[in-house]
């Protein structure tokens, strides 16, 4: 972004009708001077309408009780006191957490280690591997969960099979079933949706470690570990700020693979709740009981949390990023 | 011992062989074997949905993917899925068949994409392009917005649409999908790289704003333009919280609506939701394969710069 002040009446850049003003050339200038605003009002109108009107009246609305769009009842902060003490909601943002916590620890490591693999200069299979691995995000959430619903069953199920292939564990598993296996197996079905996707950022900044220095590195005798730590990490402390963020942001978020991965067991939300996540539980108030007012708060409560959480790792990773 | 774990082990026999004879080339096989392992698992879902939308139902427990070809007959391998699946429905509209749902779903990612990519690409030209009172507030306004969570405005929006009598419309998707601030983004950031000269150049020569736009900026940014209707395409067209909160008639919905609801109707023929899943897979992929290039590039622009 450009930090040039701007003055109050703003020269248009490249307009010689500044310097040699004519009678046809004002018309022009101020055409010119409309069409920047012209051109975003789109955007202006759609995201007043849809984006900053809501934002201001999910607040008003989180005071409320609602029974669908028409009938409303202002209960002050009972809709926040109510959440903050439903074992559902403590049990759904449990659920998220764990999944945060995985996601993050499991995929991004493993995106990383994917992504260094594949960072070689000479390999004619480079795209193939990187087409293969990332293919999976093509697929949307929903069908990722409708595939995963099939693929974990037990005893048919390609995943139970392999397992038991591999280690001789897990035939006969209900991974969908059983409420310790659930959460566990919505971070299998996310992994294999985003490792993929995580990787190709991590791939675009490996891309950007200077040669050199790694060269420089090597002569002066650094092991591979060190040049790691040393120069690697540095060079890709600011693409990994950015995909912690974006996926912790996205965990936190989730709906759709879970809902649609346990639809037939526990309705969406997995035996005794099992699979339920923040936002399947503002589902739930929200459009199945039709309480929109409770929404709003689970939606401001969800928002608050969101930003600490992003706020606390921008601080940690940067901290951690000018200390190497 | 099954064949699978005498599989591995083989692999890294080879590897603990070739580490005396040669560092260099042993690294270099365990950095394949491993690649190819993992690209292997990545794509193994895929095959086995493929096989999965022809197998019957009996054949379905009985084999991971194809049935041996000894036993590949038409009882075990065949398009039963497909023709339960593509069969009229009878619902309140009226009989519906699947090919609705797949035109409704291709109508409604083509519209939003097309819309957007115009509305986006406009606004970002005005951002990266002119200099005008209010620029630096409406940068910061939109960075600001991006960071709120979509989720927060499900419940608002559901009373905005129903008090617009929106609902059961596809206005409802279309309008408030029509552009938004992370595509203004994208296509400032590409927009930037454009030499002000060209710019200078053609309104010398006459032109209008809107047609610079058009017939110079539009051209000089189509592997963004490229990257953006993938990414919008696949957005719209894998949606399923806001299409199955805001549409009702059944004839009226898309894709994953349709398929989560077959989850339950077809929960002993799940070969019939696998054979339509592999079916609401190949549009995206269809266009993945013409964009990737673009896709790549564009995915990382707003993190890494090049």
């Amino acid at each position: 972004m450009s930090a040039t002040p701007i003055a109050s009446s703003p020269p248009i850049p490249g307009l010689p009708s500044q310097n040699h003003p004519s009678r046809k050339r004002v018309g022009r200038k101020l055409r010119s001077r409309s069409t920047p605003y012209f051109f975003l009002l789109p955007f202006i109108v759609i995201n007043l309408v849809f984006f900053l009107y809501p934002l201001f009246y999910a607040t008003v609305l989180a005071f409320y009780q609602t029974n669908g769009p028409a009938r409303r009842a202002f209960v002050g902060w009972n809709n926040f006191a109510f959440v903050l003490h439903d074992p559902d909601f403590h049990k759904a943002l449990w659920n998220t957490t764990i999944f945060a916590v995985f996601s993050i620890g499991l995929q991004l490591p493993l995106s990383l280690g994917l992504a260094m693999l594949l960072n070689s200069k000479n390999d004619r299979f480079k795209g193939f591997f990187r087409l293969a691995i990332f293919a999976p995000n093509l697929v949307g959430q929903v069908f990722v969960g409708i595939i995963f619903s099939v693929l974990f069953a037990p005893h048919y199920g390609l995943l139970n099979r392999f397992l038991h292939e591999l280690v001789g564990w897990g035939l006969e598993q209900q991974w969908l079933g059983n409420p310790r296996l659930v959460m566990p197996a919505i971070i299998i079905a996310a992994m294999w949706m985003y490792v993929g996707f995580n990787m190709i950022y991590f791939l675009a900044a490996l891309q950007n470690v200077d040669q050199n220095l790694v060269e420089a590195a090597t002569i002066d005798g650094a092991g591979p570990a060190s040049i790691f730590w040393n120069v690697t990490v540095p060079a890709i402390a600011p693409v990994a700020t950015f995909v912690v963020v974006t996926s912790t942001i996205g965990s936190y978020q989730l709906f759709e693979l879970p809902y649609n991965l346990l639809q037939n067991n526990g309705a969406g939300y997995g035996p005794s709740n099992s699979g339920l996540t923040v936002v399947g539980y503002l589902y739930q108030n929200a459009f199945t009981n039709g309480d929109l007012g409770t929404g709003a708060a689970v939606g401001w409560i969800l928002t608050f949390i969101i930003l600490i959480i992003s706020l606390v790792q921008i601080r940690l990773v940067g901290s951690v990023g000018s200390e190497s | 011992m099954n064949s699978l774990q005498i599989f591995l082990i083989i692999l890294a026999a080879i590897f603990l062989i070739l580490i005396p004879l040669s560092r260099s080339f042993a690294v270099k096989y365990a950095r394949r074997t491993v690649l190819l392992l993992v690209a292997a698992l990545m794509l193994m879902p895929f095959i086995w949905l493929i096989c999965a939308a022809f197998k019957s139902t009996d054949a379905m427990s009985q084999y991971s993917f194809l049935p041996p070809p000894s036993q590949i007959s038409a009882k075990t391998v065949n398009l039963g899925n497909f023709r339960s699946l593509l069969a009229p429905q009878p619902t309140i509209q009226g009989p519906v068949t699947f090919w609705r749902y797949v035109t409704n779903s291709l109508f409604l990612a083509s519209a939003i994409t097309v819309i957007s990519l115009f509305f986006c690409s406009l606004g970002g030209y005005a951002l990266a392009k002119y200099r005008f009172a209010g620029r630096n507030v409406i940068m910061i306004y939109m960075l600001a917005s991006m960071t709120i969570p979509g989720v927060v405005l499900l419940a608002p929006n559901f009373e905005v649409i129903w008090r617009l009598g929106w609902m059961d419309t596809y206005k409802a998707l279309i309008i408030p999908g029509a552009v938004g601030a992370f595509g203004i983004f994208l296509f400032r950031q590409a927009m930037l790289g454009v030499p002000n000269e060209l710019i200078e150049a053609a309104r010398i020569d006459g032109c209008n704003e809107f047609r610079i736009y058009l017939t110079l900026i539009m051209p000089l940014v189509r592997p963004m333009s490229g990257a953006f209707c993938l990414i919008s395409f696949m957005g719209s067209w894998n949606a399923f919280l806001a299409p199955n909160i805001f549409l009702q008639s059944q004839n009226k919905l898309t894709l994953p609506v349709v398929l989560n609801q077959y989850m339950g109707t077809y929960v002993e023929h799940y070969g019939v939701f696998l054979a339509g899943t592999m079916l609401a897979m190949i549009p995206p992929a269809i266009l993945f394969f013409a964009l990737q290039r673009e896709f790549i590039s564009g995915l990382t622009s707003g993190a890494v710069k090049q």
